[in-house]
């Protein structure tokens, strides 16, 4: 060892530079994601309400009060929290399989084998690039009640609902289109979180609908290019192999497509539940959480609730709940699209995972 | 089912021919319909951006505007802040772009080729990190950047953007994906670390680099969360947190759909131009990355 030092050779000073490089990166993750992270663990076990640093006098340690706050005791922030749990739910349940549908949809329809499909994958992928706030401020005017969207409706006959200022859920829009006005006792009185029964079961709120449209609208561009890299790297000849085998369309897809592209679709599972969970520019743009909370999400309301009700403390416990929620689920997808002959470790999580693949980076970027 | 097989595979050749060609012409179809819906909406905004404002109510789906007027773009320039917003906008999203380029190719550089002792350590740092949610982060920055006497300068919205761990992982990936032995020749040669990083290394990584500069550009740019958390003043205000500010603050009466679409259009461009410069290579990159 200490002759190494001594004696630099022709790889001595390889240490040092190695170290210096990665210096700048070293301290920025360090100072900026890391001890934030400690610094709001700390905010999360106290009662600082913004005066002064939550290291001084102004904080002081509560233990787990905030985080029973969210969780056990009744209270208002229990059902914001629980509010938008459920609002971010449906949000989660409704674009997940439809956009990684409609991007897998997209991806085989601009394969191979047609011409100008450098066209179409040009006109699928640019809402990806364009700034959630744009496409926000785009959807409210398609979706507004005098919008574009109504006047189409307004074609077929079809009376549109005033979007963003209406509050009811879907399922219970359906249900009351079925003769059901009312909760039934079960589910009026009994709660969770500080939301009842009924009102979990209320589905996305007619508000909610548009920023989900709008999810599936500017993600699936960015999926489908990592469905399509993994279609263009199966063999040409497995799918003529199967055609002369007379395996119909369907059969080859289901039989022969899906199973090779399950790294791909991992990722795009992945990723889109990673960034549902985060929805926060589109909320802060579009709505701050009207109509009557039904388009609260978790994200924004720990931001409301620290930089706008100064509760600094229930905010970062929000902030870390929501953390947990995350890593749960990507865990939860890893186990369920782990495939049943156990591909060898580096082609499930190989360059084709979540991390290695520049798209996926941008796309967490997007997502924040 | 197997039935179903064989029998297709009786089937005459002219058959088969002709599904196929049915098959295309759906194909296309699906296509056609689908572009439609992608790109109406940016068409409708475009046109609506020089609708009066009257008009844009009446009549939303009509893509002429009647009258044609460039009040809102007018209105915007003069009614608003938007000249500061755009500086602003150049000012962080270059800082961070070219500087995250140089320290993420350093660091990348740093994990896929120089031998020492930690390396493995800080790689896996790097892999945690960029696992944490960004949303999660809003908070804990806030705090950070106050702390650290950052807050509402342009200092604290530019330096936490400088580094990404997928950038760092990208370049390293890049990096290991090139021959060593150019390198090593100069290395004989007495050329000092830094000096091949340099004037050797960098000019091969072009492609990764521009992967990067695409991807931490657009990233900047468009960028809304941090720049709500790390400053207040109107002054320092970006396009993001302009326009989102138009979007949900009353400015004068009315909905204002053609001022708040014209605003929208304007702050596309830039990433719109990039696009479609590099559109070639950002419809590889994905591909290339994961075909490895």
């Amino acid at each position: 060892m200490l002759r190494r030092w001594r004696e630099p050779g022709i790889r001595g000073h390889e240490a040092t530079a190695g170290w210096l490089f990665l210096l700048p990166v070293i301290v920025i993750l360090g100072l900026f994601l890391i001890l934030p992270i400690a610094l709001a663990a700390w905010v999360s076990f106290s009662d600082w309400n913004g005066n002064g640093s939550p290291l001084g006098a102004h904080a002081h340690w509560v233990g787990l009060a905030n985080y029973r706050d969210l969780l056990t005791t009744p209270s208002l922030d229990q059902s914001n929290f629980g509010t938008a749990l459920r609002n971010n739910f449906y949000y989660v349940l409704l674009v997940v399989p439809v956009q990684t549908a409609i991007a897998l949809f997209l991806a085989v329809l601009v394969n191979r084998g047609l011409r100008f499909v450098g066209f179409f994958r040009t006109a699928f992928y640019f809402p990806s690039v364009t700034s959630s706030v744009a496409i926000t401020v785009l959807f409210l005017f398609l979706f507004s009640p005098s919008g574009v969207i109504n006047k189409l409706l307004s074609y077929v006959g079809v009376t549109g609902p005033s979007w963003l200022y209406d509050p009811r859920g879907l399922f219970h829009v359906i249900l009351d289109q079925l003769g059901v006005h009312q909760a039934p006792a079960s589910l009026a009185n009994g709660t969770f979180l500080g939301v009842s029964y009924w009102d979990w079961l209320a589905g996305p709120s007619i508000a909610m609908c548009i920023f989900i449209v709008m999810a599936v609208f500017t993600t699936s561009g960015t999926f489908m290019l990592i469905f399509l890299a993994a279609l263009q790297s199966i063999d040409e000849s497995v799918d003529e192999a199967a055609a002369l085998d007379g395996a119909s369309e369907w059969r080859k897809f289901r039989h022969i497509t899906v199973p090779m592209i399950r790294p791909a679709l991992f990722t795009v599972l992945t990723l889109g539940l990673i960034g549902t969970w985060q929805i926060f520019d589109q909320i802060y743009v579009g709505s701050k959480g009207s109509p009557s909370n039904t388009t609260l999400t978790p994200a924004y309301l720990s931001f409301d609730t620290s930089f706008n009700q100064n509760n600094w403390g229930v905010g970062a416990a929000i902030a870390f709940i929501l953390f947990g929620i995350i890593i749960f689920f990507t865990l939860v997808t890893r186990v369920l699209t782990r495939s049943p002959d156990r591909l060898p470790r580096r082609r499930r999580f190989g360059p084709t995972g979540p991390i290695g693949d520049p798209d996926a980076s941008h796309i967490v970027e997007a997502a924040q | 089912m197997s039935a179903a097989v064989s029998a297709t595979r009786v089937r005459s050749d002219a058959s088969v021919v002709r599904r196929r060609r049915v098959g295309i012409s759906l194909r296309y179809g699906f296509l056609a319909v689908l572009a439609i819906v992608y790109v109406f909406p940016f068409i409708i905004a475009i046109a609506t951006s020089f609708k009066t404002e009257p008009d844009a109510t009446a009549n939303p789906l009509a893509l002429r505007p009647h009258p044609a007027t460039t009040q809102a773009y007018h209105d915007l320039y003069h009614g608003s802040d938007f000249t500061t917003w755009v500086k602003n906008s150049v000012i962080v999203t270059l800082s961070v772009t070219l500087l995250r380029v140089f320290l993420d190719s350093l660091a990348g550089y740093s994990l896929a080729r120089l031998r020492f002792r930690g390396r493995g350590a800080a790689f896996a740092t790097v892999v945690t990190v960029m696992a944490v949610p960004g949303v999660v982060l809003l908070i804990p920055k806030f705090l950070i950047i106050r702390q650290l006497g950052i807050y509402d300068t342009y200092y604290g919205m530019i330096i936490p953007l400088l580094v990404d761990a997928a950038g760092v992982f990208i370049m390293k990936n890049f990096f290991e994906s090139v021959p060593i032995s150019v390198e090593e020749s100069a290395r004989i040669d007495g050329a000092s670390t830094f000096r091949i990083y340099w004037s050797i290394v960098l000019p091969m990584a072009r492609p990764a680099l521009i992967t990067l500069f695409i991807l931490s550009f657009q990233g900047s740019w468009n960028e809304l969360s941090h720049f709500i958390v790390s400053t207040q003043s109107p002054s320092l205000f970006t396009l993001t947190k302009g326009v989102a500010q138009l979007a949900s603050g009353q400015l004068g009466s009315g909905n204002r759909y053609p001022l708040k679409l014209a605003a929208s259009i304007l702050m596309t461009i830039p990433v719109a131009v990039l696009f479609f410069v590099f559109q070639r290579r950002i419809m590889n990159a994905s591909s290339g990355a994961v075909k490895e």
